[in-house]
Formats: C-alpha cells, structure tokens, sequence
C-alpha cells in the first residue's frame, strides 16, 4: 500500500503542482479540504502562497490550524510549504494588500518567531537558491551542497529562537539559505517539518526532498 | 553562493500550438508546447513562460489544457501570459498548474488591476510584462525617452515605461519583464541602457528581455542588472542552448544553476 498524503486545499493557487510532484514519490495523493481526510492521512501538505495574513485567515476558516495541531499531537506527519511554513511560527507581519503597511498577525505556534521582511536589495528572492543544511538532516539526505532550490517569498524567520529547551528533547534541526540575510530555509522538528522554498518547483532536487519526506511517513 | 541568474526561454502558444516555429532535432511533435516545456526542463532552463497569443477566446480552453498537461509533466516554475483581464482570469490559470502569471495590456487600461490580482493571490503571482521602446522624433517625449507600447511594440502610450515601472511595482507587481522594442529582433543584444535604467527605479526582480543573438549577450544584461534572462528564437531555432547561456554567465562570474 503506497502512503496516503493529503495535500490541504483552503484556498486558492496552484495546488496541481504539489499533487503531481508529490504523486512522483509514489504516495496517492488526494488534494481535499475535508478535515476528517487530512485527519485520517499518513502526511499531510500544508501549502501557502499569498501573504501570511491571507494564509492564515484561509487556513482557520478550514479549521487547519486545529487539524495541524491534532496530528501532531498524535504524532502524525506535517509538511509545510512556503507561506505553508510561515504560518507555523507565531507570528507574520506581511498582509494581504501590498501597499498597506504590515502588521502582526498570529499564526499556529508551533514554532517560536516573528515572519518577517527580508532585509535584501531585491524582492521578493525569486529563484533558485543553494541552502546549509545540517549533516544529519533526514530532510535533504542525498542532495549535493549545491543543489538549488527554487524559492519566491518576501518574508521569512530571520531568527530561531532557542525557547524552550530540554537535553531530553530532540531541537529542531535548521537549514538555513541566504538573500541579504541569512534566513530558515526548512525545519525538521519531530513528526512537524517544513519548508521555505517549493519542492515542488525544485526539479529533480526537490524530488528528492518530497520523497525523503514521504519516506518517514508511518502507514497507517 | 547566492540566487542564481535565472534563463527562461518563452514559448508563444496560439490555440494550444507553438508558433513562431520551432526547429529541433529529435522532436516527435516540434509544435507541442508539452514536449518543448519538458526539453527545456530536462536542458537546465530555469523556468517557462507561454505567451498565450490564441485571439479567439473559443479556443482559450486548449491554453488552460496545455498548461494543465505541463504543470503535470514538468517541476519548474511556469508563467503564463497573454489575454488575462481579471483576477478571474489569473485565478483560472493558478488552478490549471500556472505558478505566476504575466499581466501586460489589461493593467495599462487599468492599473487597478495589479493591486486586485495581488491582493488576492500575493504579488509573487504577478508579472508586470512591460513592451517599451524609445520615443521617436516627432512623438510626444517623455521624462525618460522610454515610453509603453501596446500591439507588440506597434502603439504608443505616451506613458514613460520608467514611471510605469515603479508604479506597478509599488500597486503590486512581484516582478517585471522587461521586452525592449528596439532591441527585439535585432539579435544584436539587449537594451543595456533600459535595463540600467528601470533597475536604478524598481526593486523587484527583473527579467530582461529582447535582442538576444549570441551567447555574449546575456552576461552584460545581468551586468546591467537583470535578475533573469529570458529568450525564444534562439533557443528555438537550437542556435545555442540554455547550458550555453549559462556557461557564458558562469564564465563572466554569475550564479547560475
């Protein structure tokens, strides 16, 4: 039995992408915005695009940030993808229109931080971008240093705050990537991991980051 | 390290059909834009664009079709351009697999529209595509002596392609394609000189565009300050590859993937 993974639909974009590259790895895949499915899945996407405040209103209205907490408090996995990512930390401060000004907006807490501007010449970093990830790293096992990955954010965690520590608990591990600033590129945190950038958009590397991921998954 | 120059070659697309001829070897079918896109993956591009030029809106569907069957093939970013109006129209190539979208015409008309199509989708989404040329003599100057054309370069607007810029880049554009009309089709490089001047006015990424004839072009337009380099022609026609461009940039000290 191949993996079951959901990939959460609670808004619009494009979800075909994700669908597609994730069905490469060899999962069935099923893009739904029903909670009992993406409940019930061995992995569950997260995706994102749009601004953190847009994201995040979205994800409450299909009650995702009650299902990410759910599965994860059974041990079940997650993955987040770009602003999919953003919205696991605790706070954003991009909104929805480009010529507001930002402002705080909560977002899951899973993760302690702030989503922030990048500090960077040019934005959004658009494209493709090499990333320093941790030897142990399960999450980038069998990459290269220079692989690229393809990122398009203008916000980003540009500090990880060391809350919360326990030598009885496993910290998270933090791949960091670089525009104007270093900034996290992906996390792997127990049954939660996600990403800045978009695998699904990465060609062959990032083939190989959705299928180290649905490796993990446990079937039910 | 750091973000790589991106090289995109761009395909026009009319009723689900490349046009503007095409001319590889070892093609089953040289006018699919499905097996062209997934060629250009599997030769190192770093994205896709269509320009979709289909004028009857009856066969709109086969563009929407066409970009489902690539999205489905082929794992790099796709932008598709050419006839959107609304954030309806965004919105519908969003779902097909699209992964930004290039507004042109419509947000002369209305510049709104930027703001409506970020808002809703994020301005990453959005490329303001920008067809400029310089003022010629007996027309009306601009600030800037670049002024916005529509009809493919033929129609003036008067409005000073600078200005223009920047304000779509402050109302929203995520990023901008920047098509010189004098350049274009002269295969003697790109408008250097546009290109400084519009990166000296955005901050936004900035694809260049037009004139591409050799593969000693392309360095001095990221020199210039594009962020990517985008071409059709030559890449069509197999006069140099993407691993060409790229190998060029490499050598002149750029990123490249």
């Amino acid at each position: 039995m191949p993996p079951r993974v959901v990939v959460l639909d609670y808004g619009s974009g494009n979800l075909r992408s994700a669908q597609r590259a994730m069905e490469r790895t060899g999962a069935e895949v099923c893009v739904t915005s029903d909670p009992h499915a993406a409940l019930d899945a061995d992995g569950l996407v997260v995706p994102g695009v749009g601004a953190f405040s847009a994201c995040m209103a979205g994800l409450k209205k299909a009650h995702g940030d009650r299902i990410i907490g759910r599965r994860l408090a059974g041990g079940r996995p997650v993955l987040g993808i770009c602003v999919g990512m953003q919205v696991l930390f605790d706070k954003g401060v991009e909104r929805a229109d480009p010529r507001a000004g930002d402002e705080v907006t909560e977002g899951c807490g899973e993760w302690p931080g702030t989503v922030e501007r990048l500090e960077a010449p040019i934005l959004p970093h658009m494209g493709w971008n090499t990333v320093r990830a941790p030897r142990d790293s399960r999450l980038f096992a069998g990459t290269a240093p220079d692989d690229r990955f393809y990122f398009v954010h203008s916000y980003a965690v540009r500090r990880w705050e060391q809350a919360f520590q326990n030598p009885r608990i496993a910290p998270p591990l933090v791949t960091w990537a670089e525009h104007g600033e270093p900034f996290v590129a992906a996390v792997e945190n127990g049954p939660l991991w996600a990403t800045q950038f978009h695998p699904e958009k990465s060609g062959e590397a990032g083939a190989r980051i959705l299928a180290n991921w649905v490796a993990t998954l446990p079937q039910a | 390290m750091s973000l790589a120059v991106r090289v995109i070659p761009c395909l026009d697309v009319d009723a689900g059909r490349v046009v503007k001829g095409v001319n590889f070897e070892n093609l089953r079918d040289a006018g699919d834009p499905v097996e062209l896109a997934g060629t250009y993956d599997a030769g190192g591009a770093d994205e896709l664009t269509f320009l979709d030029v289909t004028a009857s809106s009856g066969d709109r569907e086969t563009t929407f079709d066409v970009v489902r069957r690539t999205a489905d093939q082929v794992f790099i970013p796709l932008t598709v351009g050419g006839g959107v109006r609304t954030a309806d129209d965004v919105d519908r190539l969003l779902r097909a697999g699209a992964d930004k979208v290039g507004v042109n015409t419509a947000a002369i008309a209305r510049p709104g529209l930027i703001g409506e199509i970020a808002e809703r989708f994020g301005r990453q989404v959005l490329v303001l595509s920008a067809d400029v040329r310089r003022v010629r003599g007996a027309d009306a100057p601009t600030p800037s002596g670049f002024e916005v054309t529509t009809h493919g370069g033929r129609r003036g607007t008067g409005i000073d392609a600078l200005e223009w810029c920047e304000r779509a880049a402050r109302l929203g554009a995520g990023e901008i394609l920047l098509n010189s009309m004098d350049a274009d089709g002269t295969r003697q490089g790109f408008d250097l000189e546009l290109i400084g001047a519009v990166r000296a006015r955005v901050e936004v990424p900035l694809i260049a565009s037009g004139g591409a004839g050799a593969v000693e072009h392309f360095a001095p337009a990221v020199a210039a300050g594009a962020d990517a380099v985008l071409a059709a022609t030559v890449f069509h026609f197999g006069e140099f590859t993407i691993a060409d461009v790229k190998e060029s940039l490499r050598a002149a000290g750029h990123p490249v993937r």
